[in-house]
């Protein structure tokens, strides 16, 4: 019976945790959204300002998505996953880097 | 947090109270590793529209730019509904995990896909009134590169609502079986990989374009 009610307990603790996960993804993503279309439609800052404050909010952004919607969490995961998360992380900038070096240098040079 | 279990998987975990997942051929661990290598191809798929996009920004052949297209209430609202359908499904993924009523996790499932129709009536609005101002994918590189882009991720949000209602039908018929879990699982990764494409698409689009 105690058994019972100790794994029941433990449920309920794992439970109150994954919904305050939630709950802290979702407060930090409304937060990380309001500040930088705030920025953009009152235009607080110098354009160049606000792209790298637009850079910077939304890796901020997709990092909270990342460990409380899809619950990437480093020291927990299985190798693969994580492997896999930062190898594609890799091929994304290689590819969007050199695909805009590339062209750009191509557009300055013909254009 | 310390005391919290290894993860098996990425997405929620369901832990040992739902055995009938595991006992298959292969592990619930491969079995969702198999669909989060699919969502990191579909990644690399949307990063390379992203970079002919920005390669295509100033090709626009005299036509229309951001300033006149984009309209930031309406990207800012589309933001809220998905950003808000996101957690509802985490909402319907503890229902799942900790075996509440049937109506429970039917009722998330339901505002989920009520937001996300939301989310794709807005941007279609968006996108006529983009064609009636005369930027349509045909008029420049910069226009077909946004077209090719953007309706993409509205295309897949699309999928994902065909997919919730074949999930609500399968429960309705079947009970909540180990195919229906496995598939909410797959479903909720697909749903919150989504709005993480659409943090990508405002910061860069609709922000950087309106900057």
């Amino acid at each position: 019976m105690s058994g019972n009610a100790d794994a029941a307990q433990s449920q309920g603790a794992e439970h109150a945790r994954e919904l305050r996960q939630y709950l802290w993804g979702y407060g930090l993503a409304i937060a990380l959204t309001l500040v930088p279309f705030g920025l953009v439609n009152w235009s607080v800052l110098s354009r160049h300002g606000l792209y790298l404050a637009i850079g910077g909010f939304a890796l901020a952004q997709i990092i909270v998505h990342f460990r409380c919607f899809l619950h990437i969490d480093p020291p927990r995961q299985k190798t693969d996953d994580l492997q896999l998360v930062l190898f594609s992380g890799l091929l994304l900038f290689f590819m969007i880097a050199g695909t805009i070096w590339i062209l750009a240098s191509l557009a300055a040079r013909t254009g | 947090m310390s005391a919290a279990p290894p993860l098996e998987h990425p997405g929620i975990n369901l832990g040992p109270a739902h055995p009938e997942t595991k006992e298959t051929k292969e592990k619930r661990g491969e079995l969702l590793f198999g669909f989060w290598v699919f969502l990191m191809s579909d990644a690399v798929v949307f990063g390379l529209l992203f970079a002919t996009y920005a390669a295509m920004l100033h090709a626009r052949a005299g036509g229309p730019g951001p300033e006149k297209l984009y309209d930031i209430k309406s990207a800012f609202i589309e933001t809220l509904l998905l950003l808000t359908s996101s957690f509802t499904f985490g909402m319907a993924s503890l229902a799942l995990k900790y075996d509440k009523r049937r109506e429970e996790l039917l009722a998330w499932l339901a505002v989920t896909m009520c937001l996300g129709a939301l989310f794709l009536g807005f941007e279609v609005h968006d996108f006529l009134s983009m064609f009636h101002k005369g930027g349509g994918p045909d008029r420049s590189a910069y226009l077909s590169a946004f077209f090719a882009l953007v309706p993409l991720h509205g295309l897949h949000v699309t999928s994902g609502i065909v997919w919730m209602l074949a999930l609500i039908g399968q429960i309705r018929v079947h009970g909540i079986d180990r195919d229906v879990k496995l598939g909410l699982l797959r479903l909720g990764l697909f749903w919150h990989f989504l709005d993480i494409v659409w943090v990508a698409i405002f910061s860069t689009i609709y922000l950087g374009g309106l900057a």
